[in-house]
């Protein structure tokens, strides 16, 4: 079939995942042409990475992900073994920059754009070498004896009377991962953002490359700890599509109120922090101890406090008893009233809102520019929620009998994020009640035999927003590439916006409301 | 701001005894004494670095943990500082990437001597089933000691708020 009147042809990906279609093209213009139209449906660039398939008789390929109104639509483009080049994308999204970046680092196949920084590369290894490329992948040792050199890294820099730039990171001032951002600022007013990432670069899409699917499955739950739950489920949606697999009901159920579980957590943690970093150390105390809860119950049900490992290819490791379903009902009582008591404190508290309030600002267009997803899009209004139904859009099982109702907020600052959040905790509250109350019984896994050469795409709305695996089997049914993508991936960007208008100071309470991964990304 | 004194006043010490915390018999007494010897020794609180050199921020979720009001590890006289230049210990969670194996190198060497290190995790110690995942490759130095001194590991995927706080304590009796 064909999507939004363009000329690839594509076929629906079958499977208990979001509607996803897959395509090819050999023709870059045919891939700009059917980019400019998902720009003009409004529609995103969800995901962007390349694979080697000359060990296969071909190329290599480019792979993209477009998020539209009806689901995603996964492009791929054949490009020869010489030469290979492809048509920049970052005039139509921007955000494909850094991904075109890190693909050119991994893979060698580049654009003809005009930013040609490296990303993910810094000294580690010697640019005409390619980590993810099939003949590195078999080489002796695999890059482990190159010389660690110290790099350089190409800043725009601001000129002018009285401008300066403030260096900061890769180690941050908190317990907080690495990376390097570049304030240039007039006094406190800060001019530009410019942010160098890279630093958590562990060759993970490396390490997947011969692994079987369970040991996959450890590792895409390593990506981002904090999202391990979304990763996993992303991973084995993409798993089962490639392997004609459906997991049972209450399997799905069971990863959706896992998934709830991790967004709240995630969710009370920053609150938490955010307070804390407008000097309201009280919410800190509060969202901590609500969350230290949470997690301790986690540990004692679900045999994990951040519930790595539980959600496999086929369906979950871990069962939840009628009573250990009573406590969870019990506890997101508790916890509702809890969070509704201190929200009234926060929302009444001047000092706090002073903060808030028209910080770190992105509106719904910029955030449309940037092809934001999750919270942060949905602070600026979009309502763009992948468990929510829209017109022509279903929402994946279990969320399509459990009728989620996205949680927006139109003014797009610090304070917008964080009313998003506490909307979220009440609505994912109520859904694991719901999930309490309807779970469906039955068997909670079924087998995965591991199809040759099968390809699959998982989307899963994570509680920054959507987290997007793209898995490839090789001809003995082992993974031959596995892409993960975090919605970091764009909302970094939107970041080095957002505090354009702020003073310093400002800073780490807009990253806060935001916080974004750095593990995630940088792969 | 009633209702938020009251709330304070709700809520009340939730900080757990140590033999919760730390799960083994004679502990407190034992913390006690770490205490008075950290202060001794020091003067003041012992003083903690943290440095990510590479986690998926797992571990970084759990050592967040240790400072809620349960462990108040803070309150027991271990502060997290800013800089390594006024930290006594570096709690360094891996595998150690290449991107960050010299800023990794600098911050050890800014922390005073005698410092001590704690590696953090499965990947930091070089164990268990996340080190089989992440160790050495062209993008990873492995294990924290690949690049620095360890004193002490703490291995889990991540670690518990608990297992951090003992490898902590067992970091500074080492002394």
């Amino acid at each position: 079939m064909k999507l939004l009147d363009e000329a690839i042809e594509f076929t629906r990906q079958e499977g208990a995942g979001a509607p996803v279609w897959v395509g090819s093209t050999a023709s870059g213009d045919e891939l700009l042409r059917f980019a400019i139209a998902v720009h003009r449906a409004d529609g995103r660039i969800a995901a962007l990475w390349g694979s080697d398939e000359r060990h296969r008789g071909g190329g290599y390929r480019l792979h993209c992900v477009f998020g539209f109104n009806e689901g995603h639509a996964c492009v791929s483009l054949d490009l020869p073994a010489e030469d290979p080049l492809y048509p920049d994308l970052s005039g139509i999204f921007p955000t494909a920059n850094r991904m075109q970046r890190a693909t050119r680092d991994m893979v060698g196949i580049e654009t003809d754009g005009r930013d040609q920084r490296p990303w993910l590369r810094h000294g580690a290894w010697p640019s005409n070498w390619y980590p993810l490329r099939h003949d590195s992948v078999h080489e002796v040792g695999m890059g482990v004896g190159f010389p660690n050199l110290p790099s350089d890294y190409e800043f725009v820099q601001l000129g002018g009377e009285g401008a300066h730039e403030i260096p900061v990171g890769p180690i941050h001032a908190g317990i907080i991962e690495p990376g390097h951002f570049r304030f240039s600022v007039i006094g406190e007013k800060v001019l530009r953002l410019e942010q160098r990432l890279g630093y958590q670069h562990k060759g993970v899409e490396h390490r997947f490359i011969g692994m079987d699917l369970a040991a996959g499955s450890k590792l895409v739950g390593r990506i981002s700890g904090d999202s391990t739950c979304a990763y996993a489920w992303a991973y084995a949606v993409a798993a089962e599509a490639a392997c004609a697999v459906t997991p049972p009901p209450r399997a799905l159920m069971l990863r959706a109120l896992m998934l709830e579980r991790e967004r709240i957590a995630n969710h009370l943690g920053d609150l938490g922090a955010l307070g804390n970093d407008a000097a309201f150390a009280f919410g800190l105390t509060q969202f901590m101890r609500l969350k230290e809860d949470w997690l301790r119950l986690n540990a004692q049900l679900l045999g994990h406090r951040f519930m790595m490992d539980r959600i496999v290819p086929g369906g979950v490791v871990v069962d939840l008893e009628p009573s250990a379903l009573r406590r969870i009902v019990e506890q997101c009582d508790g916890v509702g009233r809890e969070v509704r008591a201190i929200r009234a404190i926060y929302d009444e508290h001047p000092g706090l809102q002073d903060r808030f309030l028209t910080t770190g600002i992105i509106n719904a267009d910029l955030a449309r520019e940037l092809s934001l997803t999750g919270m942060a899009a949905r602070a600026t209004g979009i309502i763009l929620d992948g468990r929510c139904y829209r017109q022509g859009y279903t929402p994946p099982a279990p969320y399509n009998m459990l009728g989620v109702r996205p949680a927006t907020d139109e003014r797009g600052d610090v304070a917008a994020r964080v009313a998003v959040r506490f909307n979220e905790i009440y609505e994912s509250l109520r859904l694991l009640r719901e999930m309490a109350v309807s779970l469906p019984a039955g068997e909670l896994r079924v087998e995965v035999a591991s199809v040759p050469n099968a390809t699959g795409l998982g989307v899963v709305e994570g509680w920054r927003g959507e987290v997007i695996v793209g898995l490839q089997l090789d001809n003995e049914g082992r993974i031959a590439r596995v892409h993960p993508h975090d919605p970091s991936w764009q909302i970094w960007p939107a970041l080095e916006h957002a505090v354009m208008a702020d003073i310093v100071p400002d800073f780490p309470l807009i990253n806060k409301s935001f916080n974004l991964s750095y593990s995630g990304v940088d792969l | 701001m009633i209702p938020l004194l009251r709330r304070i006043f709700r809520t009340g010490i939730l900080t757990e005894p140590p033999q919760a915390a730390v799960a083994a018999e004679g502990q407190r007494a034992e913390i006690d004494r770490l205490n008075d010897e950290v202060l001794d020794i020091l003067g003041r609180a012992l003083t903690i670095r943290e440095v990510d050199a590479g986690s998926c921020n797992g571990c970084e979720l759990e050592i967040h943990a240790l400072n809620n009001a349960y462990y108040n590890l803070e309150g027991r006289g271990f502060k997290f500082v800013a800089s390594p230049r006024h930290a006594d210990m570096l709690l360094v969670t891996g595998p150690v990437t290449k991107n960050m194996e010299n800023a990794l190198r600098i911050a050890y060497d800014c922390t005073p001597d005698p410092k001590l290190v704690v590696a953090v995790g499965d990947c930091g110690c070089g164990c268990g089933e996340a080190d089989k995942l992440f160790n050495e490759n062209y993008a990873t130095c492995g294990p924290v000691e690949n690049v620095v001194a360890v004193d002490v590991r703490v291995p889990g995927c991540p670690p518990t708020p608990t297992a951090l706080m003992q490898g902590i304590l067992a970091a500074v009796k080492r002394r």
